[in-house]
């Protein structure tokens, strides 16, 4: 019998020739990443036992993004807690305010992310660097602690589940919807304690940026990790953009591979999609709930903050006049500056959007777009539980860029084909 | 004696056991006041010291936030009781010495107010109301044995 891709990598990891799904193994970890929230609880633990170290500096990087800038005393109190230990154990990949970014999209970006890889993070969207052909997952802050003290995690090696995803890509229809569709076809507990892995033609006409749309909220199927294998386009994405060690192992699932399930999205007949409060397994089609009023357009996020995303909003939104408070947060310091140089924070200005520095913020509730009881959010992040961005009476539904983008045009939830 | 807090809900988050508003902080007292909020506003007037949580599926499922275990313990809550458990919140719960039970069929077995005793190593709830005893899978020993030091980081250094 074959190995899955996420089998292979936690073998390598774990100094074996082979593993099978279900087996526990200890495995070394090859990046960690740390944010504002996680990360200084896990830093006190460690403090407070005793165990003051490091393992290894070069596979830490640290991004404030949930509450940056600092919201309020306390969050300032936590960027403190972050900023004195990045010093102190001198972590070379430490982005402070101006060059800190929503992580997730941020370390990529910076050239954080290989192939083949065992990353964690204090995150639960860490599943999000799966997209490179590594095996990525969210962990608690004693994981968190124990990874940055000793390098090791233990792992169960998790049984994989196969997305086949097949066609072309119709007008106004992209990754965010793809993945809207498998959640709402699996329901948000379908992926508990497996790997999602995502193959297919359909594949090939996504970016990187798009494939990490969809590996990112693996995490709201109950996934361990969701990976996408390595190509022309991940390799693209990487050459000359790694930081630290430039060379990576690439590995693929082999034929015989044992899977518990088997599905095939085909992404020709799709359409835009909006998960409905509160679960973001409650998708329908655009076509099934256009027309509903919103308050709020929010655009950013690990999910969908990228430039693509933002290129997609602008081309739908240049010209016109948003009809509700929308909300565009470029990621990270790049994504934000390209805004400006290709003119797209121009077309949102003019649209009547407000554009704001990289930060989680509004996307968890935190700040920077807060809704009251009683208000819609049309959003292009990833969860829309009860209270995620407000109050427990307010309301969030998931949609793609172009899909949040057209329903700000009209102010109500819209279809966005007829603006492309 | 614990009492139970019985919700008939499948998918409790992370959201709803400890609001992201409130992430700001990792006072553990302070989270406690917000246990359950966003689910339940009275749950902080109604729980005693060792009351349980009684759930359906996929309890603790979201954020990979410790918080969500730190308030629960915070709050004193003896034990949750689900059909099942969110993967990042049931290793949470072990790494912080906090005991999860998973018993398929939990909401058919035991009611709001029900008085619960637990037997933790035996595997055994015995529903004082009902007169009933269930039965559930134990902890394995070697999560025990964290769980009874005080969680992972207790635990390695007690093995050092």
């Amino acid at each position: 019998m074959g190995m899955t891709i996420t089998e292979k990598i936690l073998a390598r990891a774990a100094g074996k020739d082979s593993v099978k799904a279900g087996e526990l193994v200890n495995a070394n970890i090859d990046m960690i990443m740390c944010h504002d929230v996680t990360t200084p609880p896990a830093i006190s633990m460690l403090k407070d036992k005793g165990i003051d170290k490091v393992f290894d500096p070069e596979k830490i990087v640290v991004t404030p993004d949930h509450f940056q800038p600092a919201k309020d005393i306390k969050s300032a109190e936590l960027h403190k807690r972050l900023d004195s230990w990045a010093k102190e154990k001198k972590l070379p990949f430490y982005y402070k305010l101006g060059r800190a970014g929503v992580c997730h999209a941020l370390l990529p970006e910076q050239g954080h992310i290989r192939p083949g890889e065992v990353i964690v993070g204090g995150d639960s969207h860490t599943c999000t660097y799966g997209a490179f052909g590594a095996f990525s997952t969210g962990v608690g802050s004693t994981d968190l602690a124990a990874a940055i003290a000793t390098g090791v995690l233990w792992f169960k090696v998790p049984a994989s589940m196969k997305f086949t995803l097949n066609g072309s890509f119709g007008k106004g229809v992209y990754s965010k919807d793809v993945i809207l569709e498998v959640i709402r076809r699996i329901g948000t507990d379908g992926a508990l304690y497996k790997a999602m892995e995502f193959v297919g033609p359909a594949l090939k006409e996504m970016t990187m940026e798009a494939r990490m749309t969809i590996t990112n909220m693996a995490i709201e199927a109950g996934g361990k990790n969701g990976v996408i294998g390595f190509d022309d386009t991940t390799k693209a994405y990487l050459d000359g953009r790694l930081k630290g060690k430039t060379d990576y192992t690439v590995f693929e699932s082999d034929p015989d591979a044992a899977y518990v399930h088997d599905d095939t999205i085909d992404c020709s007949t799709l359409e835009p999609m909006v998960a409905f409060p509160h679960l973001p397994s409650n998708g329908k089609t655009i076509g099934e709930c256009a027309g509903l009023a919103m308050d709020q357009c929010y655009i950013g996020s690990c999910t969908n903050g990228r430039i693509e995303d933002l290129r997609i909003a602008a081309e739908i939104i240049k010209g016109k006049a948003v009809k509700i408070r929308t909300i565009v947060v470029p990621a990270t310091p790049e994504i934000w500056k390209q805004a400006i140089d290709e003119g797209l924070a121009e077309i949102f200005y003019d649209a009547g959007c407000v554009i704001s520095a990289p930060t989680c913020g509004a996307c968890l509730g935190g700040f920077m777009g807060i809704l009251a009881a009683g208000e819609k959010c049309v959003s292009t992040t990833n969860r829309n539980f009860v209270g995620r961005m407000g109050s427990p009476k307010s309301e969030v539904y998931l949609a793609s860029p172009a899909t949040a983008a057209a329903s700000a045009v009209e102010g109500k939830l819209a279809d966005p084909r007829k603006y492309l | 004696m614990a009492k139970a807090h019985v919700y008939q809900r499948d998918h409790v988050n992370t959201d709803e056991i400890i609001p992201a508003r409130y992430l700001n902080t990792d006072d553990v007292a302070e989270l406690a006041t917000h246990c359950m909020e966003d689910l339940d506003t009275e749950f902080m007037t109604k729980c005693q010291p060792g009351d349980v949580i009684v759930c359906g599926d996929d309890f603790g499922c979201g954020s990979s936030r410790e918080h969500a275990v730190w308030a629960i313990q915070g709050a004193k809550v003896g034990a949750v009781i689900a059909h099942s458990f969110a993967r990042i919140f049931y290793r949470n719960c072990i790494n912080c010495g906090f005991y999860p039970i998973e018993l398929h069929g939990a909401l058919e077995k035991i009611d709001d107010g029900d008085v619960l005793e637990i037997d933790y190593k035996a595997g055994t709830i015995d529903n004082k109301t009902q007169g009933t005893t269930i039965e559930f899978t134990p902890l394995p020993d070697f999560a025990i044995e964290i769980v009874n030091d005080g969680g992972l980081l207790n635990h390695i250094k007690n093995q050092r």
